[in-house]
């Protein structure tokens, strides 16, 4: 068993480099999706019926579709509409889409929990929309929102994993490699899955900082 | 696509379904079994359970299959597709319903508990009677939630040869060489299972709200 790790250890340069891209590829996804999600919020809370009628399809669509199934059909799919895009290309536009409509339904539901008056202080001071989306809407929101944006980034890095199907050389698919060159399974994905937990911790610990940035402002 | 196709991706959604409701059924009173663990504040095994819990909710599901899949036939311990399946579904599910259990259980208020204590009611009756029910209550949105993400997560199955929607939907986008139609064939049975739990959760939750608000 010991043996097993050493071989491992001897691989790790592999398993740094899927380590890396998953984490690229999750941080990416991430920030995309969440610029996307407060693109779609305000369309999601639109008073035009066909505006947050089509943002609410597109949110509820991609809520009930399975992540595998929608990155199959990005990757094996959308070829038979003339579109053909390499793996990372797929790989990454399929998290983005995905979890940008998590990310907005998020979004909204923080956002419809903010309290009203310093919205409407800031109107009657006569701050512009951009201005006031950026200094009283977004900063409450943010902090807020934060232990959500956490758990939907985690959700993200396990997506992620899937994407080795798309043989995208991300950290499943280093263990699954390593594995089938040297026959030691339990080494290689237990590796896998101890550092999928760092990197989930990683991300808790940034949201907790910025749950106690957000107790000492309030 | 065949009518023939269509079936089989019709039996593969039976292969989906059957799986997710074993992974439901056994997941739902082990995270109940986990959570109960943690809440007493077992030694040892308290700290162990939130280890476990903390690092299978961290472990996507596609890693934690094919370390079963391939370690345990490595240390000697035979299994198939469909037990690998099953037994990382269960993992999987019951660490998120840990959470919601132990949530629940947190909350509940303490005097009611001393209460059933003082009348006389044994550890068994006391959950049974007083705990239980309103545990119940409260974890249900949260775990309807959990039951639609563990349908989300089934087509990572088909990756260690469970022959299930997905699957059986990529084999004949493969035959065909005309992917997009089998896909939006499963799309098409994956959506509203997902869609109805989803409703129900949203259902139960407006019930609930609607109760409070009368009360």
């Amino acid at each position: 068993m010991i043996h097993d790790f050493g071989i491992v250890w001897t691989e790790r340069a592999l398993l740094l480099s899927g380590l890396a891209n998953t984490t690229i590829l999750s941080v990416l996804a991430a920030i995309a999706s969440l610029l996307l999600g407060f693109a779609l919020t305000p369309a999601l809370m639109s008073k035009h019926l066909a505006v947050s009628g089509t943002a609410r399809v597109f949110v509820d669509g991609m809520r009930c579709v399975p992540f595998l199934l929608f990155a199959y059909i990005v990757y094996y799919g959308l070829p038979s509409l003339g579109l053909r895009w390499d793996n990372w290309t797929s790989g990454l536009f399929a998290l983005i889409v995905y979890n940008t409509a998590y990310m907005a339904e998020t979004l909204r539901g923080a956002w419809v929990a903010q309290p009203r008056e310093p919205i409407e202080a800031g109107v009657a001071f006569g701050f512009s929309d951009l201005k006031l989306f950026r200094r009283i809407i977004l900063p409450p929101l943010l902090l807020s929102a934060g232990p959500v944006i956490g758990n939907q980034t985690i959700q993200i890095i396990k997506d992620s994993a899937f994407l080795t199907i798309i043989a995208l050389p991300e950290l499943t698919h280093a263990a699954s490699s390593i594995q089938s060159r040297h026959y030691v399974p339990f080494a290689a994905f237990i590796t896998a899955v101890f550092l999928y937990w760092g990197l989930c911790l990683v991300v808790e610990a940034g949201v907790n900082s910025v749950g106690r940035l957000a107790e000492a402002r309030r | 696509m065949s009518g023939g196709d269509i079936a089989s991706i019709f039996q593969g959604a039976a292969v989906t379904i059957t799986l997710s409701l074993i992974g439901i059924l056994i997941g739902l009173p082990i995270g109940l079994g986990l959570a109960l663990l943690r809440w007493a504040n077992v030694p040892v095994i308290a700290r162990i359970v939130a280890v476990y819990v903390s690092m299978l909710r961290a472990t996507p599901l596609v890693t934690l299959l094919l370390l079963l899949f391939f370690a345990l036939p490595n240390i000697g311990i035979p299994i198939n597709p469909i037990s690998a399946a099953i037994t990382a579904l269960v993992m999987n599910t019951s660490a998120f319903n840990c959470e919601v259990w132990r949530a629940a259980l947190m909350n509940f208020p303490k005097d009611q508990y001393e209460a059933a204590q003082s009348v006389g009611m044994r550890a068994s009756l006391r959950f049974r009677r007083i705990v239980l029910p309103q545990i119940l209550r409260v974890s249900l949105p949260g775990l309807v939630n959990e039951m639609s993400l563990l349908i989300k997560v089934t087509p990572v199955l088909a990756v260690v040869g469970v022959v299930d929607i997905t699957r059986a939907a990529v084999r004949i986008g493969a035959e065909t060489y005309d992917p997009l139609p089998p896909f939006l064939v499963a799309i098409a049975l994956y959506a509203p299972i997902v869609f109805a739990l989803v409703a129900l959760q949203r259902w139960i939750e407006r019930r609930q709200s609607a109760a409070e608000a009368a009360a």
